[in-house]
């Protein structure tokens, strides 16, 4: 690309009072021999949008824009693909937030226009990843949630090919007698309608069913997997542009819960198998086919109890309350107690809770089951009455333990520590999501052929959930998004929804690969990363710390990118020691060029330099609203933003250091089992590699302090200041960088 | 009236709602590549989760979403977003609704660049809503500066308009226009996403528990406000009566919900809401004890973990009752909470310095249903719609963050699905 550069540079919102612009100009005209270097007193009015789209027309192709932050009049300095542009913040980083008409305000704006500069003149427009993009959903699991997502994008128009592992379709809903109230007013059990659900799913032209089926083989990338389907011993091969996984939970098992008489006492039965006894009939009593006079429910067997699970199961209250229906409505004379630790009704649930506490028959008791014990004919059930604060017998006919769920994505635990020696996990120990994720299945849905593992990554009770909360559907696996109780125990209202949303993520991730764009949080972005593969040392680091499993490895370990699968935060660039990874906008060269254009001062000018990475996201926009509030820090450091911390290659720190700057800040995202960062865990693996750097350092005989990590949140704007002028008393404190003058 | 423009896009998506849920419906259509008008009553983007410090159970902050959805909002052409606009009428069918949208004049044009120098001038103040009045803005003002639009606005309740005009002179862009009057935009859509989310149960409803009479009784959405650094109290948590540092606190749940007399629903996010903000407590005010009095804990799934969490700190004593009545020593203006103690069985009557009322949530289409063929529940939820029609969010149901986004992904699949159908769902 020819480079055709204009600078503008704004005077509005006190950046023309704070600043000598003509003195700002030359740093363009006379450092970097730009020709075209125009002033406007308000850029953001109509005039001054004019007056740079007036030169683009005449043939510049590189905008750089000297004026508010890049987050603000995004709408107005916006321009065709074609032609790059650069934000240099004058106004929140520099004038709002310094002395005005001070040598080091000025200073700072100069060296951030020398930044923006000599970023813009090696960025490349960006050039979209284009392939033939096949747009058929596939749906794994043919529960409620999986025939939900499945009739939901085929009604959007999407073919869609459903496999379900068992011979027929619907799930645990299809093994339910009646479902408990999902209309106002909340008072009546209706049927599931499954039946109806399959008929709709088995009747539409656009969903291929395939029951009595399995995945044998997932290769490939969003747009282009290739999935190998295995079906009465005959195998069928499919394309497929993005997959839900809704292969849904399996009941905890009862054979655990002996202290509640399971497999000891015949008459003693979980939740799911009251439904078999409800479809039979008249509910009777397993041990000798009487019917029952007397039930007890015991909520939570199991859930919420560290040896179990330590989860709620969300809908077993709900269940037990309308199985207690069940058998009122049978038989008038019956009795039911449930014992509970707090009846979980949320929203107009709670009208059917009132509606079954009216039933006068129906027992609430919140407690602990003590033990189960059997005798003159019944069950009895010792219950620690936490009301009342005394113990308390319930004789029951029948004991229904309301157990929970466990989602069938759980890996197996027992092979964990062969599995995971020689991955790079090890290396982050910590974070919540990666703890059980054994490598071994015991219901293996996917079975991906991927450097990072055959199945999803699961969180600590082995749901494939995306751990955050403004994005339930973000993915570490991209186009494969997770659906149902098999993410989350949810009822089936609930999964009903979930189930839509994920079949809107599934069309969302084709259509956007289908235009070579990126999929959040960077929905926006046509780059991908460009290998020089020339230089690959086959160190395996990128295939390893990529959060989204986008490199596949061939027999000698070179990386294989599937750009559909690739977020573009940029990880791997961060993590490669030869430096061979780029994007069109982003690049190590490109950092570099910034940290070079930065003027160091000499060593008796007193004036340090500090350089502060901040996430683009969070600690970026903290920084501005600082500027906004007009607090004021040190003018010694010099900001750049990265797309993740975890991008940071650590070329950058040698840059710097051996430039003569004196410290280095990196301010990135809080990780942990609450980790905030977008990109999983950038912010988590920049800070193990600066570890490494600052050993690296003490071997240099340069102080460790020279370098600080930090994790802050976005609405942490009032730390800010303080960061900076700390880390400016710690480098006054160790003193210059002894390079400085090499 | 004046009338803006018309837009005649017939496979666009109309969303009604610009918090958390329209948010999240509107991008997620866009980004699958269909054209969306989304409209907010406010001035700003964001609904009450701009108004929360942190999320439970991860305790992050709101803005950090929501930058990223402004970010996906600034750089996705297809959508378009209109603030301080309300639906007037709205008519037709699927595929093919005509929708009037009234514009309050926000006296404030584009090309205001958020410098902020009309506020040094302008005369007036006003209590801020967005802190729910525990503090004043000037008349002109902006919402919160991580807020989109970041365009200031005028709260024509209380500007005197024309006689005053100080801040005019000193825009250095032209950007305050006092002579804009209401607009109205026609509109013709495919399909519409009703996000209208909630507000909070009007708490002075509650008189046994003395909101509006004693000062140091305040609600669970105020004290979100104040644990925020650019909140009124700059994220101290202090009493209103005498800005004192809170020694002794006590959460009130259920403050209306699962109650026949108010709300007989159960909220959804009230339980963790509080313990969210129990952990504000630990965190800022270490020394203070914390009461919380329930009825059940309501933390579902692994939302447990958090309760599990918070009961572990030691300052906190849970107790299963719901509060009878609160009292205040007119003195110290501390207040006594009186409830039974269902698990000692006993009435307890404990002395603290402020009293949080964890309120629930009332949707807030119930008072201004809109003329079309939605059916309501007894609470004024959405229970049925037309098809064309999805409500999303808190508009059906009382729902936490999480399970919000997730119903309006689904919403938008729905408006589309009726858009691909070109009106033949019905």
């Amino acid at each position: 690309m020819d480079k055709k550069l204009g600078v503008y540079i704004c005077g509005g919102c006190s950046i023309g009072d704070s600043l000598d612009l003509d003195k700002l100009s030359e740093v363009a005209t006379k450092e970097y021999k730009v020709e075209i270097c125009k002033t406007h007193p308000f850029l953001c009015g109509k005039e001054g949008a004019q007056l740079i789209a007036k030169d683009i027309e005449d043939g510049v192709n590189t905008v750089v824009i000297a004026a508010c932050s890049p987050r603000a009049q995004q709408e107005i300095f916006s321009y065709d693909p074609g032609v790059v542009l650069e934000r240099v913040n004058l106004r929140e980083h520099v004038v709002w937030s310094h002395t005005p008409q001070d040598e080091d305000t000025q200073m700072l704006a100069e060296d951030y226009l020398r930044m923006g500069i000599a970023k813009a003149q090696k960025v490349l427009p960006a050039e979209p990843y284009q392939e033939t993009i096949d747009k058929t959903i596939l749906v794994v699991g043919g529960g409620i949630s999986g025939m939900t997502s499945a009739l939901e994008a085929a009604k959007a128009g999407y073919e869609v090919c459903l496999v379900e592992k068992s011979p027929s379709l619907g799930g645990w809903m299809s093994k339910l007698y009646k479902q408990y109230p999902k209309h106002p007013p909340y008072q009546q059990l209706e049927d599931t309608g499954i039946e109806a659900k399959i008929k709709e799913v088995e009747g539409n032209p656009r969903i291929k069913v395939f029951t009595g089926a399995e995945i044998e083989k997932t290769t490939g990338a969003p747009g282009m997997f290739d999935v190998l389907v295995r079906q009465n011993g005959s195998q069928t091969s499919l394309r497929i542009g993005s997959i839900i996984q809704a292969t849904g939970f399996r009941p905890y098992e009862a054979n655990k819960l002996d202290h509640l008489g399971f497999g000891k006492y015949p008459d003693v039965i979980t939740n799911f198998q009251m439904e078999e006894l409800a479809r039979q009939g008249k509910i009777k009593r397993p041990s000798d086919g009487k019917e029952v006079e007397s039930v007890a429910f015991i909520q939570c067997a199991g859930q919420r109890d560290e040896n179990h699970l330590p989860y709620c199961s969300s809908f077993c209250c709900l269940t037990s309350l309308k199985q207690a229906l069940y058998v009122t409505e049978q038989n008038t004379d019956a009795s039911v107690y449930v014992v509970y630790k707090d009846i979980r009704t949320p929203a107009q649930y709670e009208d059917f809770y009132k509606r079954v506490q009216e039933e006068q028959a129906v027992f609430f008791t919140k407690g602990e089951v003590q033990g189960i014990s059997e005798g003159g004919g019944c069950l009895t059930v010792e219950v620690e009455d936490t009301l009342l604060g005394e113990k308390i017998g319930i004789n029951a006919d029948l004991v229904v333990l309301a157990v929970g769920i466990v989602p069938n994505s759980m890996p197996e635990e027992a092979k964990k520590a062969t599995a995971e020696a020689e991955s790079s996990e090890e290396k982050c120990e910590g974070a919540a999501e990666r703890a059980p994720d054994s490598g071994f299945y015991a219901a293996p849905a996917l079975q991906l052929k991927y450097r990072q593992g055959p199945e999803l990554p699961t969180l600590k009770y082995g749901f494939p959930d995306s751990h955050f909360i403004c994005f339930p559907y973000e993915t570490r696996r991209t186009g494969i998004y997770s659906t149902g109780c098999v993410r989350q125990p949810e009822d089936s209202a609930t999964s009903i929804d979930d189930a839509t949303g994920a079949a809107l993520k599934a069309i969302q991730c084709v259509e956007q690969s289908s235009k070579g764009m990126a999929l959040h949080p960077r929905a926006w972005d046509q780059t991908y990363p460009d290998l020089f593969m020339q230089r690959c040392t086959q160190c395996k680091r990128c295939t390893e710390e990529c959060p989204f499993g986008m490199y596949d490895e061939d027999e000698k370990f070179n990386p294989l990118p599937n750009p559909t699968r690739c977020r573009r935060c940029a990880i791997c660039m961060g993590s490669c020691p030869e430096r061979i990874i780029s994007f069109k906008d982003y690049s190590v060269d490109i950092i570099s060029s910034m940290l070079k254009a930065v003027e160091v001062p000499e060593e008796d000018e007193e004036k340090p330099r500090v350089i502060a990475f901040l996430c683009e996201n969070d600690a970026y926009p903290a920084l501005d609203v600082a500027g906004i509030n007009r607090l004021t820090y040190n003018p010694y450091v010099r900001v750049i933003p990265v797309r993740c911390l975890g991008s940071m290659n650590i070329v950058w720190i040698a840059d710097s250091l051996s430039k003569g700057i004196d410290g280095i800040l990196m301010i990135g995202c809080n990780y942990g089992d609450d980790y905030q960062c977008h990109f999983i865990k950038g912010s988590e693996l920049a800070n193990y590699r600066m570890e490494k750097v600052q050993e690296t350092l003490q071997r240099l005989v340069l102080e460790s302090e020279r370098i600080e990590v930090w994790q802050l949140s976005i609405s942490e704007y009032d730390k800010l200041p303080k960061i900076f002028d700390d880390f400016l008393e710690t480098i006054e404190r160790v003193g210059p960088n002894p390079y400085k003058d090499f | 009236m004046g009338n803006v423009e018309s837009i005649n896009s017939p496979n666009s998506i109309l969303v009604v709602g610009g918090g958390i849920s329209g948010i999240t419906a509107a991008v997620e259509a866009a980004e699958v590549g269909y054209e969306v008008i989304l409209i907010e009553k406010s001035p700003y983007l964001g609904g009450r989760v701009a108004r929360m410090n942190h999320y439970f159970p991860k305790l992050c902050a709101p803005y950090c979403g929501l930058e990223i959805n402004f970010r996906r909002i600034k750089t996705n052409p297809r959508i378009k977003v209109f603030t301080l606009a309300e639906i007037e009428n709205i008519s037709g069918k699927e595929g093919d609704y005509d929708v009037t949208v009234k514009l309050t004049p926000r006296m404030v044009n584009d090309n205001c660049t958020a410098c902020g120098k009309c506020v040094e001038v302008c005369p007036v103040e006003r209590l801020n809503d967005l802190n729910y009045g525990m503090d004043k803005t000037k008349a002109i003002y902006a919402p919160n500066p991580l807020s989109f639009p970041t365009n200031y606005v005028i709260d024509t309740e209380v500007c005197p308009g024309a006689e005053c005009s100080k801040c005019v002179p000193v825009c250095p862009y032209e950007a305050i226009d006092l002579s804009m009057t209401a607009e109205s935009v026609h509109m013709k859509v495919g399909s519409v996403v009703m996000a209208t989310g909630w507000k909070p149960y009007d708490a002075t409803k509650l008189d046994n528990l003395g909101y509006g009479k004693y000062p140091n009784v305040i609600t669970n959405v105020m004290m979100e406000r104040m644990a925020a650094t650019d909140g009124p109290t700059q994220g101290k948590i202090v009493r209103p009566s005498d800005g004192k540092e809170v020694k002794s606190i006590a959460f009130v749940q259920c403050a209306g919900s699962r109650d026949v007399n108010h709300l007989p629903y159960c909220s959804a996010v009230c339980c963790l809401g509080s313990l969210k903000q129990v952990t504000y407590i630990q965190e800022k005010n270490p020394d203070a004890k914390v009461f919380l009095f329930y009825i059940d804990i309501r933390a579902t799934g692994y939302l447990e973990d958090f309760y599990r969490k918070v009961q572990g700190y030691e300052n906190l004593s849970l107790i299963k009752g719901k509060v009878a009545k609160i009292k205040e020593d007119p003195q110290t203006k501390d207040l006594i909470v009186e409830a039974e103690d269902v698990a000692q069985g006993k009435k307890v009557s404990e002395p603290v310095e402020m009293v949080v009322l964890a309120t629930g949530l009332v949707p807030s289409i119930a008072d201004t249903k809109i003329a079309a063929d939605i059916t309501y529940d007894d609470y004024g939820f959405i229970a049925s719609q037309p098809p064309g029609i999805y409500a999303a969010g808190c508009s059906k149901r009382p729902a936490d963050v999480s399970n919000s986004v997730m119903d309006a992904t689904g919403a938008a699949l729905k408006a589309i699905q009726s858009i691909v159908a070109g009106g033949q769902n019905g």
